[in-house]
């Protein structure tokens, strides 16, 4: 998850996650079931679209709403690798941190990038750089804390060693 | 520091903290809904057993009381057996109500407490000074092993609310004027506390829904400080001694906002926002196919009471489908007691049970494309009540119930005065 390049599908604001994942899905528990339906109250074209390391772009507040992490899921399994937008619902963020989908903070995004531009997402040093214009976006860094749970690959893996060094 | 950085601190075995820390805060009560057998599932990945506390945990089945599905089924059946064999004290099943309800019924809800719960509306018990906050599924899971989870310290933001509303206008309509002008990313990452004269001594039911709304601005959490009402609701149903926590005389809100509500018009929330939002006097002629008054926002008997106020010995119009879903099966025990059940009903009402109803768009009255709907509910977002083409509006309880009368989005304040005689197409 800490660098990866494919291909920009942008939205604009306020992508709640009702929109990412619609709620008469939500007693799906198959993780690849809930790939299939991802994005499809925004766009139920995109899962067609989608090539395995695609970007979803987006502007404010993507993931507000709901808790689901059904929404985090869903983009997982769908095989996007990463999500940048100019700020998150804080549910959604967290839910994606802790499932190792890169999501990056980057103010202005949706003016410097266009629909099917290639962009390579550095999560770690928090930068996007568009292949097709060459401008390179400098995003925001993250926190040491939210580094060790990806470097452990996720809160599972994490979780995981704690508990077995406690058994 | 602020009651909210103190809370955090305490959980924390910290003296103080500060914004932008990050701090492993103790939860002191976590609650699971029935959307999340995933929690249990990660639970188990991650190496859990025992869960940390089994009096500190809940699950309530809110969202699909009763199952409208076979998946939806076998959620409830994974989650009792998980229940049983953990031999968590506390439990409701799909008799209890919406999860935001149940819990301060039932005396688990305290000022000064953090409480976790895999739903966003957690931000509710701020009304009753508590730190409320919303996760998903694997944090909730970190949660049932550790007891603990890491907070980063939100910034804090004043919303100051003073005045008086009008007849006919309630705290619906004070917070969905507050999200139109301040907008639903206002808060992503912060707390809001809410202050002012018209907080001061607003009552418990008012309170749970502004402070219910406060994560539709993208608030962490929310904070009211407790008033009389507040702490007599508490000790009346809880035996949990508590010291209230105050802010200190040189904090520093991050910002404030301020409001004046005494010529406040009741609000909607326009398609397909929840800051998309407008007064009542502005709104187009909008015919209604759906009126649904309930959920963790707008279902309190409050809200049950204002409706027969308006539909009390009339019929809706024909046209229009009301659906009424008390929060709680105390809620509706008390609507039931006070005859608001009956004339409800007489006037054409649908009830149903004690849950979330159609607000997810999970069952109950679900909609078909090019449907609207005026609801109570907090959420107008493209294909949340059911087909994407559908249209929500936001509104009050009494908005909601003087559109049900008319059969189109109407300004309840017409309703409510006692000469008026709306007359009905069906005479």
């Amino acid at each position: 998850m800490k660098l990866v390049t494919g291909k920009a599908y942008v939205y604009g604001n306020n992508i709640d996650t009702d929109q990412i994942y619609p709620g008469r899905y939500l007693d799906l528990v198959d993780p690849m079931e809930i790939g299939k339906h991802c994005m499809e109250g925004a766009d139920a074209s995109l899962v067609k679209k989608l090539s395995p390391g695609d970007i979803i772009v987006a502007g404010r507040n993507f993931g507000c709403g709901s808790s689901r992490e059904h929404a985090a899921i869903s983009l997982i399994n769908a095989k996007v690798s990463a999500v940048v937008a100019e700020s998150f619902g804080r549910i959604f963020y967290r839910n994606a941190i802790n499932l190792g989908l890169s999501v990056l903070v980057c103010s202005d995004i949706t003016k410097k990038i266009n629909n099917g531009d290639i962009l390579e997402v550095n999560f770690l040093e928090g930068y996007v750089k568009n292949k097709n214009s060459g401008e390179v976006i400098q995003g925001e860094k993250i926190s040491d804390y939210i580094r060790d749970i990806i470097d452990s690959g996720g809160i599972k893996p994490l979780f995981k060693k704690i508990t077995s060094n406690q058994g | 520091m602020h009651v909210l950085e103190k809370i955090l601190a305490r959980a924390s075995g910290k003296d103080k903290v500060t914004t932008g820390e990050i701090v492993n805060a103790k939860v002191d009560f976590a609650e699971v809904n029935d959307l999340y057998l995933q929690t249990i599932y990660s639970f188990y990945e991650m190496g859990g057993n025992k869960v940390w506390d089994k009096d500190k945990l809940c699950f309530v089945f809110d969202h699909y009381a009763p199952t409208p599905t076979i998946k939806a089924a076998q959620s409830h059946k994974e989650m009792r057996k998980f229940v049983e064999e953990q031999g968590l004290t506390h439990h409701f099943d799909i008799n209890a109500g919406v999860c935001h309800q149940v819990m301060p019924e039932s005396g688990v809800v305290w000022p000064g407490m953090i409480l976790v719960a895999t739903d966003s509306h957690t931000t509710t018990h701020g009304a009753f000074g508590a730190f409320g906050t919303g996760v998903g599924a694997t944090d909730m899971a970190t949660i049932m092993i550790s007891g603990q989870l890491w907070f980063r310290v939100p910034e804090v933001i004043n919303i100051e609310i003073n005045g008086n509303t009008q007849p006919g206008v309630m705290a619906k309509d004070v917070i969905l004027h507050v999200l139109g002008t301040l907008g639903s990313d206002v808060a992503v990452y912060k707390a809001i506390e809410f202050t002012g004269t018209y907080i001061d001594d607003l009552g418990v039911a008012e309170r749970m829904v502004i402070c219910n709304m406060a994560v539709e601005m993208g608030a962490k959490t929310s904070y009211m400080k407790p008033n009389q009402k507040v702490l007599d609701y508490v000790h009346n149903r809880s035996n949990k001694e508590f010291n209230l926590l105050e802010t200190d005389p040189d904090f520093e809100f991050a910002k404030t906002y301020s409001f004046e509500i005494s010529n406040l018009c009741p609000q909607v929330a326009m398609p397909h926002n929840v800051d998309n939002v407008i007064s009542i006097v502005d709104v187009p002629k909008v015919k209604v196919d759906q009126a649904f008054i309930g959920t963790c926002t707008g279902g309190r008997i409050e809200d049950i009471e204002e409706a027969t106020k308006i539909l009390k010995g009339k019929k809706i119009n024909p046209t229009t489908r009301l659906i009424i879903i008390p929060a709680s099966n105390e809620v509706f025990l008390e609507a039931m007691k006070l005859g608001y059940v009956k004339e409800l009903v007489k006037a054409g009402a649908t009830f149903s049970t004690p849950g979330c109803g159609p607000c997810l768009g999970a069952h109950e009255g679900v909609l078909a494309p090019g449907e609207v709907c005026v609801t109570a509910s907090n959420r107008n977002f493209p294909g949340r009540m059911g087909s994407t083409e559908a249209s929500l509006y936001l509104a009050s309880p009494a908005t909601v119930a003087a559109s049900a009368l008319t059969g189109e989005l109407v300004d309840p304040r017409l309703l409510l005065k006692e000469d008026y005689a709306y007359e009905t197409s069906n005479g």
